[in-house]
């Protein structure tokens, strides 16, 4: 059985901390136990830091036993996806090629969750380099969804997703360069927000593609996806592309959950063909459920959107194949020596190193990459690609000129079995046709429950889109909407979700191979 | 014919006077500053020369998972300046963009530079050569990139990667701002090729230090010269010339001494026209300069294949300096080259020969430093082209880069023109200086060194000799004053060289009744 303060959202954890009526170390604690209990069957965490987070959760109890002045988050844990930097504790990014790599430093976002006194519970599980859409891509096997073990709980950021929907923590932090939040929060019935580009610090983020990654909140409520929004958004001087301007009113945003009056644009370009009729049939209900609210609803046409993929899978391969050339076995990470060579050479360790540490999917985008961007061939690939890029970024300021806010489901389906599409990667990259091109414009995008499909019972997400740098208008709506399926549900829709088996002590299985766990 | 040379297999050459009959040489010269900003271009690490290895780095210069670049505006505007000191275009919005190829000593397996859009473009600068004229020199373009590290192959004879045992790599000059200014093509210099080369390179190392914005030591690779040459057929009508196409060109790399520019293109030249005469043709490749034999060998082949897969830099935002900063910039410039040199040479009092030839021997900022540290101009440009040319000439090194500062040589001159030293002696205390036994003072003081002005000592020396001589002696006295300079040779001698020659002649002319 979950205990009391797993089930709570981090506002309300945050409010009983504040009035002393747990201490962070309990809540700290307890969710501890809860990944113990459960994470055996989930597999969320590649690594839990159990010593550290219970440090800091003991800081914060003094400190707030001294009458200190503490964040409205401290002592309120949370897990963070592998792909940020944490000193002193493992990140692989869910790759080989990292396995064992202790940073020296901390990523921004980390060094903001530590001085907010959030105790970090461990690192979650990803595909490698946040290269897939259900983290069978991951070098540590795979994570698995709450509401089906059999199924994949969304990719990249699959094991954050999974954490926060089986109560293993009530907040965690994803990273979305083309839907890596949104869809596993869709697939998962999470709440995922990918900010306005720029919006929340990079650095100490193991880049995918540099102009399209952007690292969010990962939680069950829209308030508390705010409420992580406020704590890692805003200016950071290490990374040239954050914007320099105050973090946009979220919280006030969530919290008013007023829609009355907005223009509601539906893209029609997203949600037709190729959708399963239960993700349709919610969305198509969510929509209903604005209006009744107050909300006026537009339809809006965004015909680029139809080049978005191929633009995407140009760029991203373009930008990952040059971002990850620093995975050489010279300074850090796996180290192999080719078989069969007398005294090799530095180049010979570099590509034995890369051809063993790197998983099949890496080294395609690799390859995918490598060739858009040579000479001869760029202008045709990574150039047009660039091309679509601004009429998509046309499209979305055409579109937002009739409307506040767009709104189309995240994802075509819901939760597909592991293994379903691990030899097609074009069906497995059609999973973020809707979420890719928020990416290719640098707007934010949140993602949050819709209900669950009729022919699988599994999550279906709605996702809201706004113009840049207006991320409150995502929570205003958002929370908007969060109420009136609240109500209609008689109650938050995880609470649907099966009871997990909880497995002795939850001791990792060795089935997946997985070889980072504390 | 060739011979095995230290290692390396010195190629076929033909005499540099053939080349000019058959051939007509066109130059590029690419030449790599580096600035001297406190902080690297990207990150916040100090940029000192000579520390410990691996003490000047953080995430992002070395490249960890995750770091990302910040652009160091100091840079920038440093980049600017030198842009506007070549009389270039200043661009009001560019990228930059990463060069991927992979080597041990990159960080990030790309290198952050600038590709089709630099911070400076179409400039020139006018280099002032031996004879007099003007060599008019134009600029491609002038952008910002960052250094990278530095690879020690340890074992193996040539301290080369190939034989080596092991590497060793320093990354604390990896991310060192750089910025690469890239000439047109040099066409018309001819038989002038080498002097024009090496004119246009000591002319930017003076600009860049009137800049203030690099240290200019060629020694420690502060300014770094890739040497691309190629030869075409000389055209029987020379206003035609230039409708001759390009030959194949080679670029040999790290030139890193003003003599060695010349003398690469010099060896370029006569190996080409080598290959050329004998029917062959030239393999588009980069070639390694060898300081100590005077050739080049063949390095690694390059051709058009060659694919670096530029793309803009997403990891930063574009560089757009206003309008009314480059003003700023640009009230902030030295005066031009041209003009300075007229101004020293009045300042100094030089002839317009005397001048001809400081330029030449590339002393002109030496001779201004020592100067300023006060010498006088004539001291000044007597040891930097007479003794210390002579000295560094036979050890094939730079004036600059050979071992006596502008400070040493301003103390060496105040010791003669005070009369503490005479030439022999300040002749001593420069082989001490350059022996690192310390200031021109402190070596003359330790070893002794000083004019005896005593002229007791110097009398009987002088009666001595002429006693010894009373032939010479005679010839004095019947007033034949010029004979008395073989008695004052010998007074010398038997004053081991300590002694005022002007007193001893005035002495023995007073003893000889001949004053």
């Amino acid at each position: 059985m979950t205990s009391d303060i797993t089930r709570a959202s981090a506002a309300v954890l945050a409010d009983r901390l504040s009035r002393k009526e747990i201490s962070a170390v309990e809540a700290t604690q307890a969710h501890l136990d809860r990944i113990e209990a459960v994470d055996g069957s989930v597999k969320a965490f590649l690594h839990v830091d159990a010593e550290g987070a219970l440090a800091t959760a003991r800081e914060v109890d003094k400190r707030r036993i001294a009458g200190e002045d503490l964040h409205i988050l401290a002592g309120v844990p949370i897990a963070v996806k592998d792909i940020a930097t944490t000193m002193g504790m493992p990140t692989t990014a869910g790759s080989k090629i990292l396995a064992g790599w202790i940073p020296p430093y901390d990523a921004t976002i980390v060094t903001r969750l530590k001085a907010a006194g959030m105790p970090i519970l461990g690192k979650t599980n990803m595909d490698e380099f946040a290269m897939g859409s259900s983290t069978e891509h991951s070098a540590y096997g795979p994570s698995h969804n709450p509401w089906d073990l059999e199924r994949i709980p969304g990719g990249s950021g699959g094991g954050s997703s999974a954490a926060v929907a089986s109560y293993m923590a009530p907040l965690a932090i994803g990273t979305d360069t083309g839907g890596s939040i949104r869809q596993p929060a869709a697939v998962t019935g999470t709440v995922g927000c990918k900010p306005t580009y720029g919006g929340v610090s990079r650095y100490g983020l193991i880049a995918l593609a540099s102009s399209l990654d952007q690292a969010g909140p990962v939680s069950r409520t829209v308030l508390d996806a705010a409420l992580l929004h406020s704590v890692i958004g805003g200016y950071d001087p290490m990374d040239s592309t954050s914007i320099d301007a105050p973090v946009p009113p979220v919280l006030e945003a969530a919290r008013r959950a007023d829609v009355k009056g907005l223009r509601i644009g539906v893209v029609k370009e997203l949600g037709g063909e190729g959708y399963q009729p239960g993700v349709r049939a919610r969305f198509e209900e969510s929509v209903q459920l604005l209006v009744d609210a107050g909300a006026e609803v537009v339809e809006v046409s965004c015909p680029s959107f139809d080049y978005a993929l191929a633009a995407y899978y140009l760029i991203l391969p373009s930008e990952a194949s040059s971002n990850l050339a620093k995975f050489d076995a010279m300074r850090y990470g796996l180290r192999v020596l080719p078989e069969g060579v007398k005294d090799p050479s530095a180049e010979q360790v570099m590509a034995a190193s890369r051809d063993a540490g790197f998983g099949d999917e890496v080294k395609r985008r690799i390859i995918l990459g490598t060739y858009a961007l040579s000479s001869g061939y760029y202008d045709a690939y990574y150039g047009s690609a660039q091309k679509v890029r601004t009429l998509i970024q046309r499209d979305f300021a055409a579109a937002f000129e009739k409307a506040d806010v767009l709104v189309s489901p995240t994802t075509p389906t819901t939760a597909f079995k592991i293994g379903e599409k691990i030899n097609d990667p074009l069906a497995m990259y059609l999973n973020d046709i809707a979420t890719i091109p928020a990416n290719l414009s640098g707007i934010p995008g949140i993602s949050l429950p819709s209900g669950l499909a009729d022919e699988d019972g599994l999550p279906t997400g709605i996702q809201i889109l706004a113009p840049a740098t207006r991320d409150e208008r995502l929570y205003g709506v958002g929370a908007a909407l969060e109420a009136a399926l609240v109500q209609r549900w008689g109650g938050p829709l995880l609470a649907r979700a099966p009871e997990l088996p909880t497995g002795a002590n939850g001791a990792p299985t060795t089935a997946n191979g997985r070889e980072v766990r504390a | 014919m060739s011979t095995a040379t230290n290692g390396h297999v010195a190629e076929p050459v033909v005499d540099y006077a053939e080349v000019l009959k058959t051939y007509d040489p066109v130059m590029g010269l690419e030449v790599h500053v580096e600035l001297n900003t406190a902080t690297k271009m990207f990150c916040g690490c100090a940029t000192g020369f000579g520390e410990a290895p691996n003490t000047q780095t953080c995430p992002v210069c070395l490249g960890l998972p995750g770091a990302l670049p910040v652009v160091n505006v100091a840079a920038v505007d440093s980049a600017i300046r030198i842009g506007l000191a070549l009389n270039c275009e200043i661009a009001s919005w560019c990228r930059f963009a990463r060069k991927n190829y992979f080597y041990p000593d990159m960080p990030k397996n790309f290198q952050t530079s600038q590709y089709d859009e630099p911070i400076a473009y179409n400039g020139y600068l006018d280099v002032e050569m031996p004879d007099g004229s003007t060599y008019r020199v134009e600029i491609e373009r002038a952008h910002m990139e960052e250094d990278t590290g530095k690879s020690l192959h340890i074992g193996g004879a040539t301290g080369r990667i190939h034989g080596a045992d092991h590497s060793l790599v320093d990354y604390n000059r990896a991310g060192i701002p750089l910025v690469e200014i890239v000439t047109r093509p040099l066409v018309g210099a001819g038989a002038h090729a080498p002097e024009v080369a090496k004119a246009y390179v000591a002319t930017l190392r003076d600009l860049l230090k009137a800049l203030r914005v690099s240290d200019v030591r060629m020694e420690q690779g502060s300014i770094r010269c890739d040497v691309n040459l190629s030869l075409r057929a000389r055209s029987q009508d020379p206003a035609a010339q230039n409708d001759v196409p390009l030959g194949t060109r080679t670029e040999t790399k790290n030139v890193n001494s003003l003599r060695s520019v010349e003398r690469a293109v010099r060896y370029e030249m006569t190996r080409h026209a080598a290959v050329l005469n004998g029917g062959a043709s030239i393999l588009q490749e980069t070639r390694h300069w060898h300081e100590d034999t005077g050739v080049t060998t063949s390095g690694r082949v390059k051709s058009d294949a060659d694919d670096y897969r530029y793309f803009p830099e997403p990891d930063l935002v574009p560089v757009a300096p206003t309008r009314e900063h480059v003003e700023e910039l640009r009230a902030t410039m030295p005066e031009p080259p041209a003009e300075r040199r007229r101004r020293l040479q009045g300042d100094w009092g030089y002839s317009d020969l005397e001048m001809r030839d400081v330029m030449n021997a590339g002393a002109v900022l030496l001779i201004e430093e020592t100067v300023a540290a006060g010498g006088t101009p004539v001291g000044a440009r007597k040891w930097w082209l007479g003794e210390i040319a002579r000295r560094a000439s036979a050890q094939a090194r730079d004036l600059a880069d050979f071992g006596v500062t502008a400070a040493d040589v301003a103390e060496l001159d105040g010791l003669v023109t005070s009369g503490r030293l005479n030439d022999s002696m300040a002749r001593q205390v420069l082989d001490g200086v350059l022996a690192s036994e310390g200031s021109p003072v402190a070596v003359a003081d330790a070893r002794g060194l000083r004019l005896v002005k005593d002229d007791g000592a110097l009398s009987d020396a002088v009666d001595a000799v002429i006693a010894a001589n009373p032939a010479v002696a005679d010839k004095v006295r019947e007033g034949k004053v010029a004979a008395a300079g073989a008695l004052i040779g010998q007074v010398m001698k038997e004053m081991k060289g300590q002694a005022d020659a002007a007193r001893a002649r005035e002495l023995i002319l007073e003893k000889l009744g001949a004053a």
